[in-house]
């Protein structure tokens, strides 16, 4: 049995050639040539919204050579927010994350600076609204890219034939399809004395008062209609004035037509109020309507979504935007970054809000009119006026222009939603006020 | 004797080999070695599990709320001058103490109805009443919430046939506590009841015919028999379900996230609200914290006093 010996010189020629052909793989343009790429969406509640993002997002990989995994991560029971902590915590994870609202600036340390991606996006999309820029923006720096997919607008949806019956306001004349709105006399004071006609007529409007973000949005467009803030934009507390005092007279009148279970209430008890038939308007993005289209069709046909009353110091709507942050720890920052840039274009955007049914909201200010708003139904023409496509009203948040980091304490502790409650369950103004207060000053920890 | 230990292990040493296969042999064969290993694995997953969390919660709960700077215990003062962290403390004390006695006398009422019940029926009552106790409390507890939904509360709907309510069941801050309570008492009753039908059961019957024969009633023979018996039992029973009730999150999570006016919140529900929400992680871990020294204190008395009558037997 002959055995062939390996020479020295071979094994040096053998490992050298080897060693070539492993440093100049990765350069070779093969089925993955430009590396994995890993990503957390939030997952739809719509369903088949995510296939969309699915498709969108293989279109680009198979142009881009790179290799992608998808997690759809829900936000119930805030898993997002629990993903975003654990990967901050740890610095590992999804290369693509997308985050809610707040997120951006509670983990800004973390995030790679994007303005490479957004600038040459706002140029072609058109601006941003004031909301994105404040939740999406740190000195001057992109944290993060407004996500299509999630955002939302959550305006007054209104049965039109209860708010005609028993407000006598046609809503569907002062919010018309295809046009401007007519909605001058839309006002705090018409809306409240909808709220106590309906309430009277046996619907009364199902607007929450508990610690989600249905209750808490409500309270912040009404509270910035009146000009009131608990913290202003340079972080000093402002609880005790006037504009606050008048809010809070407001809410009591308005609690006083609200069912009596709505301090209990989250983010579903408002679908399922109108969905059930018993209200005559909910605050809502079109996810109820959406879910009444399919379990009460006869619902479904009088809904109409519209904008937001104005309040002495102007007409403000809540806005949520979702934002898609890449981590500075990411590994594969260079094709994150050209994904979003993928998934911002006109054709991605045009399709993410045909695939939710109208309810996904592009933040950009070229965005607001495709067809799908114009087009869905039934009524139709439900949803035209819900991307807010003449400015009618101004986007906002609840609890800005607080600095971020200590609005998203006054946003998730409910401040604004409990101080209401407290004042309209009999608490002195003051009380309110001064208990509000003790809160704030204890949100300005670094 | 002891001349021969010695020399043995003269000799050993010399044939240093064996006395180590020896050794190794000795030593694993030792039935604490044995035990050792056989609880390694759960040992490993309590450090993995419960310690290392509980020693970085720590650490975080020292930290400012950015996390970039040691603050000492700058966090536990600030709670202590929160409001709202004082509510919730008393709050946690309602609840827990509340749940765990209704827990404890229901389950000491059924254990002795099931306790009277003939053998075979008994086996299937006693099937019957663990039945919420091992149904996943998330799972149970969104049937709760069904129950008391604003919209379409099935007890509402009940109620309105007697012209009753319609009952804010989660809106109001009496009927939160009250429906938060219920659901716990709900939940946790049956593990009393099988822990005190066990007790029962290992009552010796000669105490009770000898009471019988001296004209004990009934109240005599459950005061001065049955619950001296099960003392023991009704001890540890009661301190495991505090500490379970103490950190309850899910019922409370679910039902009501703390609300109306954060008048449910438990100390793990607004250590969530206050860590993951509001991103303030170290001042979550400080709440979270506060629960170990509440339960140590009463897991201290109440295991010296179960000691102390385990030396007098």
């Amino acid at each position: 049995m002959s055995r062939k010996k390996l020479t020295r010189r071979q094994f040096v020629a053998a490992t050298a050639m080897s060693s070539a052909a492993l440093i100049t793989a990765p350069y070779v343009r093969g089925a993955y040539a430009a590396g994995k790429l890993s990503i957390g969406f939030w997952d739809h509640w719509v369903p088949g919204a995510n296939d969309a993002s699915t498709a969108l997002v293989k279109e680009w990989a198979d142009k881009e050579k790179v290799e992608v995994s998808i997690d759809y991560i829900t936000s119930n029971n805030k898993k997002i927010e629990l993903t975003a902590a654990a990967e901050a915590q740890a610095k590992s994870g999804h290369d693509i994350l997308q985050m809610p609202s707040w997120w951006p600036h509670a983990y800004s340390e973390n995030l790679e600076p994007l303005n490479d991606v957004m600038e040459p996006l706002i140029k072609q999309n058109g601006e941003v609204n004031g909301t994105v820029k404040y939740l999406g923006q740190s000195g001057g720096k992109w944290l993060a890219v407004p996500a299509t997919p999630g955002s939302q607008i959550k305006g007054p949806c209104s049965r039109i034939d209860l708010m005609k019956k028993y407000a006598g306001i046609d809503v569907q004349e002062m919010y018309p399809a295809g046009s401007p709105p007519k909605a001058d006399n839309w006002t705090m004071e018409t809306f409240l004395k909808a709220a106590e006609a309906c309430q009277k007529g046996g619907f009364p409007f199902g607007i929450g008062l508990g610690e989600t973000t249905d209750s808490v949005d409500t309270a912040g467009a009404i509270f910035q209609s009146f000009g009131a803030e608990l913290v202003n934009a340079k972080g000093d507390v402002t609880v005790k004035t006037d504009a606050v005092r008048q809010a809070l007279e407001f809410y009591k009148r308005l609690i006083a037509v609200l069912p009596a279970d709505a301090p209990s209430w989250d983010d579903a008890s408002n679908n399922k109020w109108l969905i059930s038939g018993r209200g005559a308007m909910i605050l809502n993005p079109p996810s109820a309507w959406a879910v009444a289209k399919r379990d009460a069709p006869q619902v479904a046909e009088q809904c109409w979504t519209h904008g937001f009353p104005a309040g002495p110091k102007g007409r403000f709507a809540p806005f949520l935007p979702y934002f898609w942050g890449v981590w500075s720890f990411g590994k594969n920052k260079e094709a994150a970054k050209s994904l979003l840039v993928y998934l911002s274009s006109p054709a991605a955007i045009e399709k993410f809000v045909a695939a939710s049914g109208g309810y996904d909201l592009p933040a950009y200010a070229n965005m607001t009119t495709l067809k799908t708003w114009a087009e869905v139904g039934p009524p139709k023409g439900t949803l035209y006026h819900y991307p807010n496509p003449y400015n009618h009203q101004t986007l906002s948040i609840a609890a800005s222009p607080a600095p971020p980091k200590i609005a998203q304490q006054i946003y998730f502790q409910a401040t604004l939603t409990k101080m209401a409650l407290r004042f309209a369950q009999g608490e002195k103004m003051d009380t309110a006020l001064a208990w509000a207060e003790g809160e704030c000053e204890g949100f300005m920890r670094t | 004797m002891a001349d021969v230990v010695v020399e043995q292990g003269r000799l050993a040493r010399v044939a240093s080999p064996h006395r180590k296969g020896a050794n190794l042999r000795n030593v694993l064969g030792r039935k604490s070695t044995v035990a050792f290993f056989l609880t390694l694995p759960l040992i490993l997953l309590i450090f993995l599990l419960v310690l290392y969390p509980a020693f970085y919660s720590l650490y975080l709960a020292t930290l400012n709320k950015a996390m970039t700077k040691f603050v000492g215990l700058g966090n536990f003062t600030f709670l202590f001058k929160r409001e709202t962290f004082w509510m919730v403390v008393k709050q946690s004390c309602i609840f827990a103490v509340t749940a765990v006695i209704f827990k404890a006398l229901i389950g000491f009422i059924v254990a002795h109805f099931v306790h009277n019940i003939p053998g075979k029926k008994q086996r299937k009552w006693r099937g019957m009443l663990l039945v919420p106790w091992v149904i996943p409390p998330a799972m149970s507890t969104l049937a709760w919430l069904w129950l008391f939904d604003p919209s379409y509360s099935a007890f509402n709907y009940t109620l309105s046939f007697f012209g009753v309510g319609p009952i804010p069941w989660l809106g109001n801050t009496f009927w939160a506590r009250f429906s938060i309570i219920l659901v716990n008492v709900w939940y946790g009753a049956p593990f009393f009841l099988i822990m005190y039908l066990a007790a029962l059961k290992s009552v010796p019957d000669q105490l009770y015919e000898a009471a019988a024969i001296d004209g004990a009633n009934w109240w005599q023979r459950i005061w001065f028999i049955t619950l001296p018996m099960m003392r023991n039992i009704i001890a540890i029973t009661t301190l495991f379900s505090l500490i379970v009730t103490f950190a309850n999150f899910d019922i409370v999570r679910i039902l009501t996230s703390g609300g109306p006016l954060d008048t449910t919140h438990l100390f793990a529900t607004w250590a969530f609200q206050v860590g993951i929400q509001s991103s303030d992680i170290p001042l979550g871990a400080c709440v979270s914290l506060f629960m170990v020294p509440i339960l140590a204190v009463a897991a201290i008395f109440i295991l010296r006093d179960v000691s102390k009558r385990g030396n007098e037997a």
